[in-house]
């Protein structure tokens, strides 16, 4: 202690000394709260603040009007950003259905112990390691309906001409391929939580179950799911929330298109704010965007919370 | 070596160095562009700069795709990447109100460089702002416009000839009208060729940036289409969705509908260019620019090939495409950059530029008795700029082309709506942009 002490300055030493734990915790904090305020609050602050008026970040000379709610007024009873709301609704429950329908049947698989079943699990998590603008690429090439596998894939289990159809540009299509590539690439993710979730069920709960003369169908119903249920919620929360804002994968396929039938939320955003420069219009429609986000988490996060209780 | 030695030695070194730097400053100067064929013969043209003037060219040539994104988000935060920038003709307005680019009259007057040295429709569309006023901000740099292509030896065959002839009645050949090159399309459309099935032609039908506008425009300028009735009035309704606009927009959908490939949904130039050289299609609509490497191309270029300019309908119409030379504002070496404008608006320069590729604007290039048959293009080029029409050139351009890249992508590509209600919606979309700009 006293070599310590002879270590320190002592006008420094003794301003230490003079701080009580609650200003040090404050002197550690500080930094971070800082951060958050520069990276998060005041940016929050500043948005909602422009999203009340006409500005345009590329006219900088340009007079700034108030223009009280009218942004908002005109994005929600705009019928093209509600169809914009509505492809986003279709591609968020599709990809979320089908990601934890079959990424739980392969965790399942998986779990169970068999030969080469670590090489499988490499194989099958490949995907979501890719870069998704990657991703997009080569499925625009496996799409492509002269020369892609997937028409032929199709063509060859249903016998209708490769060419005959355009998954990336067709009306009726194309909403479906962003589906199927965004499933493909994260029911491994999925899979994987899952996983976690299946292997932390303790053994002896199936041995009781078993003594019990409890069927594999009711040990499934009854053990399994429940206990894997926080797991496949927290996995839902993680993929509703990226796929709200899901942008690169769908930018590269289909760029919106065809028409508007696969432009996302995100897509038109990114077009309102950083091409059209309508910068106060955008943070309107970001604030809406973010309000309807942070509510259904909240709300799915409270249910989660409850599921974890039982 | 002694301390003393040592400094005399350093001391001389510094001499030399200093005594053979050039007189004037020598600057490293950032041209930014396009990526594209002619920015490659830019690139050679500008080692004659280089040897001249002592300064350095680096070059910044981003795909189209994400040109007018990287480009103008660049302009908007006043960054100094680049000293010099060959912009499309569209963001003259922009550039021009928005004080990213420098007004060039003073030093044009200055340097003796006269605007009436260029070709009038080059000068209207990629210098001046307002339209058509003698206010400067551009140096014509790279006259362009909508054309198009085709496998002429498939065109001088006898049996297509032949089968031409039975299913039309006419004869087979670079067509005189919008409506007999669909025609022409749509005959070609799904035929075996060698062994292979072709189709009718490659068009612009890409949503992102600006390809299925540049496309429409290709079929609504020869039937008349105007953007206002009256120039400078903003008054759309009647012109937007005029009788003929509809017509226009109708064939267009029809064009895409009957005589695409299959899958081209979302295709530009890179796509027309690659439907073009794999033999897939007859004819391909593509931006002048490109056509000097069709030409060289060895397997679909040379006899293989011939060009045509967009065809008339009721009137002469081709969509322009091509640049000007700006300097920009907020470089750092704006007097370098002034000398390479003067340095490439020499006629000289300037007929090096068309002979390594370059599409010039300068009089003395095309009006040369020679130009028309320097290339096979030539004359195709000339005819195509003396009838060109650009899109709306404000400062909100990029509002008012993404609302149309919408409203003709959901019409032609997705099936939604008559060719009217797009127009109709159009009109909707841009008023909003004009009254947000307090222009109506």
């Amino acid at each position: 202690m006293e070599r310590v002490a002879s270590a320190t300055p002592s006008p420094i030493a003794h301003s230490v000394r003079g701080l009580s734990d609650r200003a040090i915790a404050w002197v550690f904090v500080a930094p971070t709260i800082f951060l958050l305020l520069a990276i998060n609050i005041f940016p929050l602050i500043w948005t909602i603040q422009l999203s009340f008026t006409n500005y345009k970040a590329n006219r900088i000379g340009r007079e700034v009007k108030n223009v009280g709610l009218r942004n908002y007024e005109r994005i929600l009873t705009d019928t093209d950003i509600w169809l914009n709301m509505q492809a986003t609704a279709h591609f968020l429950f599709w990809t979320i259905a089908l990601q934890v329908l079959i990424g739980f049947a392969l965790a399942w698989l998986i779990n169970k112990k068999f030969k080469g079943n670590d090489l499988w699990t490499t194989i099958i998590v490949l995907p979501m390691m890719l870069s998704p603008a990657v991703v997009g690429n080569f499925w625009k090439f496996l799409y492509q309906p002269q020369i892609g596998l997937f028409n032929y894939i199709i063509s060859f289990f249903t016998g209708v001409e490769p060419s005959s159809f355009q998954m990336l540009g067709q009306v009726n299509l194309a909403p479906w391929s962003i589906v199927i590539v965004d499933t493909w690439m994260w029911t491994p993710f999925v899979m994987l939580i899952c996983l976690a979730g299946l292997r932390s069920i303790p053994d002896y709960i199936y041995e009781a179950a078993e003594i019990d003369r409890a069927s594999k169908w009711r040990q499934f119903w009854t053990i399994t799911v429940p206990m894997v249920m926080p797991f496949l919620m927290l996995a839902v929360l993680f993929r509703g929330i990226e796929n709200f804002k899901m942008f690169d994968l769908v930018v590269q396929l289909t760029g919106g298109g065809p028409g508007s039938t696969t432009e996302l939320t995100s897509i038109n955003l990114k077009r309102e704010a950083f091409e059209k420069w309508r910068t106060g219009y955008a943070s309107a429609y970001a604030i809406i965007l973010f309000v309807t986000v942070f509510g259904l988490a909240s709300i799915y996060v409270k249910a989660l919370n409850k599921v974890k209780e039982r | 070596m002694s301390k003393y030695k040592k400094v005399l030695a350093a001391l001389a070194m510094g001499g030399f160095f200093t005594a053979s730097a050039p007189a004037a400053q020598a600057d490293d100067l950032t041209l930014c562009w396009a990526a594209w064929d002619p920015a490659n013969a830019l690139v050679e043209l500008s080692k004659e700069f280089e040897s001249q003037s002592g300064h350095k060219m680096n070059f910044e040539f981003v795909p189209w795709p994400n040109f007018a994104d990287r480009m103008l988000n660049e302009l908007n935060s006043g960054g100094k990447l680049c000293d010099l920038l060959i912009g499309d003709s569209q963001w003259i307005g922009g550039g021009a109100e928005n004080g990213h680019y420098v007004k060039l009259n003073d030093f044009f007057d200055k340097e003796g460089i006269s605007m009436n040295d260029f070709a009038p429709a080059t000068v209207y569309a990629y210098s001046t702002w307002p339209k058509g006023t003698p206010n400067y901000y551009a140096l014509p740099a790279m006259g362009d416009a909508n054309g198009w292509f085709y496998r002429k030896d498939w065109f001088q065959r006898d049996d297509i000839k032949a089968a031409y002839k039975a299913a039309t009645g006419q004869e087979l050949g670079e067509p005189k009208t919008q409506k007999e090159m669909l025609q022409i399309a749509q005959f070609f459309q799904g035929r075996e060729i060698d062994g292979k099935t072709v189709y009718g032609a490659a068009i612009f039908t890409e949503r992102g940036s600006e390809g299925i506008t540049m496309g429409v425009t290709s079929a609504l300028y020869p039937w008349g289409f105007k953007y206002e009735n009256t120039p400078g009035k903003y008054d759309m309704q009647g012109a937007v969705n005029s009788p003929e606009a509809v017509e226009a927009l109708d064939f267009y959908k029809q064009f895409y509908k009957t005589a695409t490939p299959p899958g081209y949904t979302n295709s530009y130039m890179g796509e027309s260019l690659d439907a073009f050289k794999s033999g897939q299609v007859a004819m391909a609509m593509n931006w002048f620019a490109f056509f000097p490497g069709l030409y060289a191309d060895p397997n679909t270029g040379g006899d293989k090939i011939d060009f045509f300019v967009n065809p008339p309908q009721n009137q002469a119409g081709s969509t322009l495409g091509g640049q000007g030379i700006s300097v920009v504002s907020y470089s750092e070496k704006k007097d370098a950059a002034l000398e390479y404008i003067k340095w490439f608006s020499q006629p000289s320069v300037q007929a090096k530029w068309w002979e390594l590729g370059g599409y010039s604007a300068h009089n003395s290039v095309l009006n040369d008795p020679g130009f028309v048959k320097s290339q096979p293009f030539a004359g195709d080029f000339l005819e195509a700029m003396g009838a060109v029409q650009d899109f709306w050139q404000e400062p909100a351009y990029a509002e008012l082309l993404l609302a149309m890249q919408k409203r003709v992508h959901d019409f032609v590509v997705a099936d939604k709506g008559t060719a009217k209600e797009a127009l109709d919606l159009l009109i909707e979309d841009w008023t909003e942009v004009f009254e947000d700009e307090g222009k109506l």
